[in-house]
């Protein structure tokens, strides 16, 4: 063997190079974790994907299939940067079910509404502002303020989710301290990852705070057609035309398409055009004519009738097993749609440190931590019922619920009142955690 | 001959592994070899089975991959594969017989204590600790028994802080080991059996930016930097090349393995872990140390394959 001189290398010759918002960017042990997730004798209750088995496929492929006999030439053509107008004019239907009334004109479609939200950061955010965001919030929209170095601060909650007092409190607290608050992102319905809803007082009370104190709100609202108990409750938007609202289609129909958009004032939609163009040139003009015909030629409304109802099981058999299997101390919220359930697990547990042993177990969750920007979380888990079916719900909880107990036992051994909890960095949403 | 390259697995290593897997088989394909990439699932022994002329290349990391049981499994069905056999991968996996082995064969290793969770449960943890850290002292280091990448891994600095590192180890298995911390220079050294006798490669020197050679600085590249060979004198170096040989030969190990240790501001080398299935991602340390040798990836795992199958 003929050895080489001495060679010195970190493995990544543009390690120098990368943007500071690039720098903290790395892997992690917690995300590796999850590579098992999928893998069939784990059952993941941390994943947040729509079960979309109950499609109609056939009926789906016959109308693409016209649509692209029909009209494919421009359906795989360049397209507007602000979205095709027969699909935001549909759109405005979609939004109506939740009491929004608006003009095609401020609709504009984004690659889902992950992007909506890019581009929103990216037009009010320089580095060091403040994004106020309840407690716990979406750990994709985290990772996407993060990106643009902004400063996360949350508000606290309560049953009814974001707290308009605290909200207040928290803001005159950050503007004496001199900080610029640029807007309020807030999941109103079924939040994920709390599953809590704000009845519509608390939204008027929060709308009521902004207005008196300036700061714009950014209502995301992927779920709210996914009502399991009740009517819709209106959307915020249609309360306060200078909201800015986040919608998707990833829910009420399928992920995949990656079909979102954003309702805002005028001029905000103004920028949000441009900034779109400079993105992506148009959002995916494909997915924008196949969902405009899958709301022209299904019964879309009956399909989210059909979520539902599998959805109501899934919650139902996900509470219920909750009831029978977990340990004193523990407690969770109830949610009344959407897809996740907010575990507060009994004093000194840490859930992330929790992690090896659920895969040891063949159980995979969500550790509370990743839906805090600053480390809070460490007694909570996110379970989601959206996935599996009942009966695996029903194991992954027994398996959850074992998983709490030996780490009691653990705890106990030691006697640790506390684990040690950490400053955890959200890094952007992953497929199972979205 | 058909070469199956096996990599993912349900351990906690389970993404590193497929990194490593896919690397591996792209690599014996650049040097034109036909390579099936293959997980572990109910799927992999009737492919064995239909495919007499395998060679398996294990990259699996963690659990059963390196734990000695599939290579078990490999040997029941008569199915040639590269790098240690169950037996000797059974011993190295576990830190806690492992470094009793380097230390019965008269090698340098740090002094050890293996616990079960549920004696500190029946005897007693505060006592217990205290006597363990009569015994070895502070700072010390605990991790898992039977676990890779630094997973769980923790340097104890005084009393305090312990319970919760015996609570992070016992999150990944029942068993965990308490060390006695050997400052010095971190180094791994790769040792390749080709058919002519274990031969030690240049030791690769690991500085992580962040001083901790954790997951994060292990598998984000830019994190860590590499020194091959090692910034040490030729008196350290030498003892380090001829440390990781007596590992690979106590343990029993043959064709590839890499040992990690960490050498003292004496020069003297001290054992600290064994692997039979080093990692071979973009950031492993394995095939730093083959570049260094003038060898390439795919040509010694090309070498190691046909070894398997002779």
């Amino acid at each position: 063997m003929t050895e080489h001189s001495r060679h010195d290398t970190r493995l990544d010759r543009f390690v120098d190079s990368y943007s500071q918002r690039t720098n903290g960017m790395r892997v992690s042990a917690v995300r590796a974790l999850f590579a098992v997730a999928n893998r069939p004798e784990i059952v993941s209750l941390a994943g947040g994907m729509p079960n979309i088995k109950d499609l109609p496929l056939p009926e789906i492929a016959g109308s693409i299939a016209d649509m692209i006999t029909s009209n494919g030439t421009q359906v795989m053509q360049y397209g507007s940067g602000q979205g095709e107008p027969a699909l935001r004019e549909q759109i405005l239907d979609v939004m109506a079910l939740e009491g929004i009334t608006a003009h095609a004109d401020d609709v504009v479609i984004t690659a889902g509404s992950q992007q909506g939200l890019d581009l929103v950061t990216r037009i009010f955010c320089d580095p060091g502002d403040v994004i106020l965001a309840e407690s716990p919030s979406y750990v994709g929209a985290l990772g996407t303020f993060l990106s643009y170095q902004t400063e996360v601060v949350h508000v606290g909650s309560d049953e009814d989710g974001l707290d308009p007092t605290a909200l207040r409190e928290t803001v005159a607290r950050l503007k004496k301290a001199g900080k610029r608050i640029k807007f309020l992102y807030t999941i109103p319905n079924f939040n994920n990852p709390s599953g809590k809803t704000q009845p519509w007082e608390r939204r008027l009370d929060i709308l009521s705070v902004c207005a008196e104190e300036g700061v714009l709100v950014v209502e995301d609202n992927p779920y709210g057609l996914l009502t399991l108990d009740a009517d819709p409750i209106p959307a915020m938007r249609s309360a306060d035309a200078d909201v800015i609202y986040l919608g998707s289609f990833s829910k009420t129909f399928a992920p995949g398409f990656r079909v979102g958009w954003v309702l805002a004032p005028h001029a905000v939609r103004e920028k949000l055009v441009l900034a779109q163009e400079s993105a992506t040139l148009c959002p995916p003009v494909f997915s924008q004519f196949a969902i405009s015909t899958y709301l022209a030629t299904q019964d879309w409304q009956g399909q989210i009738e059909i979520y539902r109802d599998m959805y109501r099981e899934r919650r139902d058999t996900m509470l219920h097993a909750l009831a029978e299997e977990m340990p004193d101390g523990a407690s969770w919220t109830r949610p009344a749609g959407g897809f996740f359930v907010w575990v507060t697990l009994p004093e000194g547990l840490d859930s992330q440190a929790m992690l090896p042993r659920g895969v040891n177990a063949r159980v995979a969750f969500v550790p509370g931590g990743a839906f805090y920007a600053d480390g809070q979380g460490a007694r909570n888990v996110r379970l989601s019922y959206c996935f599996p079916p009942a009966d695996r719900i029903r194991i992954g909880v027994q398996r959850f619920a074992d998983v709490v107990r030996r780490e009691l036992e653990v705890m106990d051994t030691f006697g640790i009142d506390a684990s040690p909890h950490e400053l955890r960095r959200p890094t952007g949403p992953g497929p199972d955690l979205t | 001959m058909t070469i199956i390259v096996i990599a993912g697995g349900l351990s906690h290593e389970r993404d590193v592994s497929l990194r490593s897997g896919r690397r591996v088989a792209q690599a014996l394909r650049d040097v034109g070899r036909e390579v099936i990439e293959a997980d572990v699932n109910a799927d992999l022994v009737p492919l064995l089975r239909r495919t007499p002329d395998a060679v398996v290349v294990p990259m699996l990391h963690g659990g059963l991959g390196e734990d000695g049981a599939f290579r078990e499994v490999l040997e029941v069905l008569n199915v040639p594969f590269v790098g240690p056999t169950g037996a000797s991968s059974r011993l190295t996996f576990d830190k806690s017989i492992a470094t009793s082995v380097v230390r019965a064969a008269g090698l340098a290793a740090p002094k050890q204590i293996a616990l079960p969770h549920d004696i500190f449960r029946e005897l007693g943890a505060p006592a217990l600790m205290e006597g363990i850290g009569a015994q070895l002292g502070y700072p010390l280091m605990v991790k898992p028994s039977r676990s890779g990448s630094a997973l769980g891994v923790t340097k104890v600095d005084d009393a305090s802080g312990l319970p919760a590192a015996l609570v992070a180890a016992y999150a990944y298995g029942s068993v965990a080991v308490i060390e006695s911390y050997v400052a010095g220079t971190e180094i791994a050294v790769t040792v390749l059996d080709d058919g002519s006798g274990p031969v030690a490669l240049p030791p690769v020197e690991i500085r992580p930016e962040s001083g901790v050679y954790d997951y994060e600085s292990r598998y984000t590249a830019g994190q860590t930097r590499f020194v091959t060979p090692a910034e040490l004198s030729d008196d350290a170096l030498l003892a380090a090349r001829e440390l990781a040989v007596a590992v690979h030969r106590a343990l029993g190990l043959r064709h590839l393995s890499r040992t990690d240790m960490i050498v003292e501001a004496s020069g003297r080398p001290v054992f600290f872990e064994g692997n039979v299935a080093p990692g071979m991602t973009e950031t492993s340390l394995a095939p730093l140390a083959f570049e260094a040798a003038g060898r390439e990836l795919g040509e010694v795992f090309a070498t190691l394959v046909d070894l398997a199958r002779a």
